[in-house]
């Protein structure tokens, strides 16, 4: 179907691809691997010739017999419309939100067919119903912003779908969404392929979920492919060292030195909690229902309760809204609770404000998702990384200066780094500044919201250890909060699964994700893409 | 929607009673005794106290202001000091320039800016482009009276085209009228359609560079569909924030430019009830100055609705 030969790209005079050789078959799904920076979207990209400005492109990409790099760009319009769709990571921002579903989907197949209005609308919504749409739910007058993103992401699905294109490019359709969305959405891709004979190009930097999809995959690496083959065969030799070395790191697990703290075990011992959450409630209101009457509130957190033991490692896991953000917040004190105690060291934190609050903070620090977002880019690393010491406002200059050094140190970066800017930073290096930002109080709790989701797996791998051997050598307790459950299995003792504003389960790590008892728990677990499940249920 | 409208109409509203307040106490601390102004330095003690007594001045200040305000709520905006005629009289005269020119210049604004702004931005970096966003720079950086003189040389004395000043009223015929209002609508909305096409220009390239643009490309929508079809009515938030700020700079910017053309239009009026003294004049004038950009600005909330349906959610 497609045949990418000796594909060569480089961007104002910068090799991006180098010799990109790669073929799909007809009906059949091919994965390409890779980490950031592997060239593996700039492939896709190359093969829609949507390439941004200054790019040069040689080499051959034959689709169907014609090579398509040759193609006028009017030509390339036909291609883009008739033969390849594509769909990308980003649902929320990839649909456009001043047009209705309804007028999307229908551009596409105009731009595709000749169809008169009325089949056209036909072939939209049996699009729509397809990818679990019903019309009778999802109107063609709803616009984006009033669908979830794993519905805009079924749209966009759809949309390319009603091209009845030959190929498919799926550019990290999942990695945005939810474990149980990214499942809904693979299974989606996989019965539209057998269903209608097309092609499927599947980016993705999860080795799991490329095992679980598809029948050939590409490894790529600074724009060059290093491994290739029927994905069962190269998954489970593992010959080429990458890839071998990607394997291992997305099943990376950090060294447990002392024995994991366990909730029950210190109860019955009697040691009292660092932090103890008590009947947790938190309203939202919402919209007005008319100018005399207010709208109900909406509670996105119900009445939770847990205890967290010094030196433990929780983690809190559940899908997108079910509350887990909100209660993080609120044991930050950066939210307050609309009812019940959140008791820190002794202090109640859903009480306390000013002064107080700043001491509580000392000992309480945060590590966010996103290392780019999370530092201000005008900023020199010894400023972000001395950010909250002025919680500790009795430090002289050097002292401070010391202090950034010391936590610098500790997560592995160069004195030299100081004077630096955060954009000087690769995104691991980033996250480790983020980490010495929540070390320099010498806090006794560090909360980690997706602290690793944002990095390669490799990268990812030396983040958990770092976290792992801080918590060792500094005695820290971390509330892990994930929607990963590879990341909590690898680092926490204990794991909390949370559903619309509850705890559903609670209990060690192991038990909860081998025999998962609560219905959200097992949805969970079956959801995560597992690569030695996957290849184990694989048929070749 | 409708809970939307109510409340942007009370923020109006408020909005006017506040501005009133201002105006209000602004001519209050400004120095300078009406009655004095108009009876001249030589006038006698006695004659100045008669006449402020005459005029009401010598009423507390908080008396003065709810007479005003009410009289303004029934359409009456009191007698001007110096004309001796109904305040609603001169106004209703004089807005019938100012108000057609401020259209015109608006108008012709928008329909210069938008072609020119979307024209560049679709030649993005080539010379076209830069020969456009060159030119805008350069009506940016010239004061509109200068231009104004400059357009009355070339288009009034040389080419004869059109009156240099003045304004025959409109009894004298609608295009007549109309031509004499052409070249100070022009030499108002020069500069501010320059503003505006940069103004388009930077947001349609801004609105290119979206992932949903990407996704119509990758439909296999030409790059011109994707610019008119996607990229357009998106890029038109910022265009009507910079449109709505351009009406009321517009109407300021009648002050002088009706002075250069001696247009008799409410600019005119201020700016001599101001020398004079005129208080009531010129408060009434203000006001309503004030009450039309607000008229603008619900329009334009009311129109940002309209070009974003997510800000529809957001109001119901």
């Amino acid at each position: 179907m497609l045949d990418i030969k000796n594909l060569n790209l480089s961007i104002s005079g910068t090799p991006i691809l180098r010799d990109v050789n790669l073929s799909v078959g007809a009906g059949k799904i091919l994965g390409i691997v890779g980490e950031s920076g592997s060239g593996k979207s700039l492939t896709a990209l190359s093969t829609m010739q949507l390439l941004p400005d200054g790019s040069s492109v040689d080499g051959e990409i034959v689709l169907k017999g014609q090579n398509i790099l040759q193609a006028s760009e009017e030509e390339m319009q036909r291609v883009r419309g008739q033969e390849i769709s594509m769909i990308f990571q980003e649902p929320m921002t990839a649909l456009n939100p001043v047009h209705t579903i309804g007028a999307q989907i229908c551009e596409a197949i105009r731009n595709s067919t000749d169809l008169s209005k009325s089949e056209l609308e036909t072939r939209a919504i049996e699009m729509l119903e397809k990818v679990g749409l019903p019309v009778s739910r999802f109107p063609f007058s709803r616009y984006p912003h009033e669908l979830s993103g794993g519905q805009r992401q079924r749209v966009m699905i759809a949309m390319a779908c009603a091209q009845q294109p030959s190929l498919m490019i799926a550019d990290e359709p999942t990695t945005a969404l939810d474990v149980t969305l990214q499942a809904q959405i693979l299974n989606l891709l996989r019965s539209i392929v057998d269903e209608t004979g097309m092609s499927l190009i599947l980016i993705s930097h999860d080795l799991a979920v490329v095992a679980e999809v598809t029948d050939d995959i590409v490894v790529m690496r600074n724009g060059e492919v290093l491994d290739a083959g029927p994905t069962g065969d190269v998954l489970r030799k593992l010959s080429h060292p990458y890839t071998a070395q990607l394997a291992k790191a997305s099943t990376h697990v950090p060294q447990r030195i002392s024995a994991p703290v366990l909730s029950e075990e210190q109860a019955a011992k009697g040691t009292k909690p660092i932090l103890q959450v008590q009947n947790i409630v938190r309203d939202y209101p919402t919209a007005r229902k008319s100018l005399f009457q207010k709208g109900t509130p909406f509670r996105a957190v119900k009445s939770v309760s847990f205890d967290l033991f010094k030196g433990q490692s929780m983690g809190l896991v559940g899908e997108s809204g079910c509350g887990k953000s909100t209660l993080a917040r609120i044991v930050l004190g950066l939210d307050k609770a609309t009812s019940g105690i959140v008791d820190f060291l002794g202090t109640n934190l859903a009480t306390i404000e000013g002064e107080e609050m700043r001491k509580a903070r000392r000992n309480l620090q945060v590590v966010f998702q996103d290392p780019f977002a999370s530092f201000n880019p005008r900023h020199r690393v010894e400023r972000l990384v001395s950010e909250p010491l002025y919680l500790e406002p009795q430090l002289t200059k050097s002292q401070r200066r010391d202090r950034v050094r010391a936590a610098l140190s500790e997560v592995g970066i160069n004195d030299s780094a100081l004077d630096k800017y955060p954009h000087e930073f690769s995104g691991g290096q980033r996250q480790r500044l983020a980490i010495a930002r929540a070390l320099i109080t010498r806090p006794a709790l560090i909360v980690a919201d997706e602290p690793v989701s944002a990095l390669d797996v490799s990268i990812r791998a030396q983040v958990l250890d770092l976290l792992a051997d801080l918590r060792e050598r500094l005695d820290l307790t971390y509330l892990f909060i994930s929607h990963d459950l590879g990341v909590v299995r690898a680092i926490c003792d204990e794991v909390m699964v949370m559903d619309a504003g509850q705890i559903v389960e609670h209990g060690p790590v192991g038990d909860v994700f081998t025999s998962p008892k609560s219905q959200a728990a097992k949805e969970l677990v079956d959801a995560t893409p597992n690569l030695e499940r996957a290849l184990a249920n694989r048929v070749d | 929607m409708p809970l939307f409208f109510l409340k942007k109409l009370l923020w109006a509203i408020a909005t006017l009673i506040f501005a009133s307040v201002l105006v209000f106490l602004a001519l209050e601390i400004v120095p300078g005794d009406p009655a004095q102004v108009m009876l001249g330095i030589n006038a006698t003690d006695e004659a100045v106290a008669a006449l402020r007594e005459s005029l009401g001045l010598n009423k507390p200040p908080i008396e003065r202001y709810f007479s005003w305000v009410s009289g303004m709520v029934v359409g009456d905006f009191g007698r001007s000091y110096t004309y001796s005629v109904d305040v609603r009289e001169l106004v209703a005269d004089r807005i019938t320039i100012s108000l057609p020119l401020a259209l015109i210049a608006l108008v012709l604004s928008t329909i210069i800016a938008l072609p020119v702004g979307i024209y560049a931005a679709s030649r993005r970096g080539k010379l076209a482009d830069t020969v456009v966003m060159a030119l805008s720079q350069f009506g940016i950086a010239i004061p509109n009276f200068w231009f104004a003189l400059l357009m009355v040389y070339v288009l009034a004395i040389w080419l004869q085209l059109v009156p240099a000043g003045g304004f025959p009223g409109w009894n004298e015929g609608f295009w007549t009228a109309l031509k004499s209002l052409l070249l100070p609508a022009i030499a108002l909305a020069l500069p501010q359609a320059a503003i505006l096409s940069r103004v388009t220009r930077s947001a349609l390239l801004e609105t290119m560079g979206e992932d949903y643009i990407r996704t119509a490309r990758a439909k296999g929508l030409s790059k011109r569909a994707t610019l008119w079809n996607h990229a357009l009515r998106n890029a038109m938030i910022p265009v009507l924030t910079i449109l709505g700020l351009q009406f009321a700079y517009l109407l300021a910017g009648t002050i002088i430019i009706e002075n250069v053309f001696y247009l008799p239009g409410l600019g005119r009026l201020v700016f001599q009830a101001i020398n004079l003294r005129d208080l009531i004049v010129v408060e009434s004038v203000v006001m309503m100055l004030v009450a039309t950009i607000i008229v603008i600005n619900f329009l334009v909330d009311l129109a940002y609705v309209w070009v974003d349906p997510r800000l529809r959610l957001r109001t119901s």
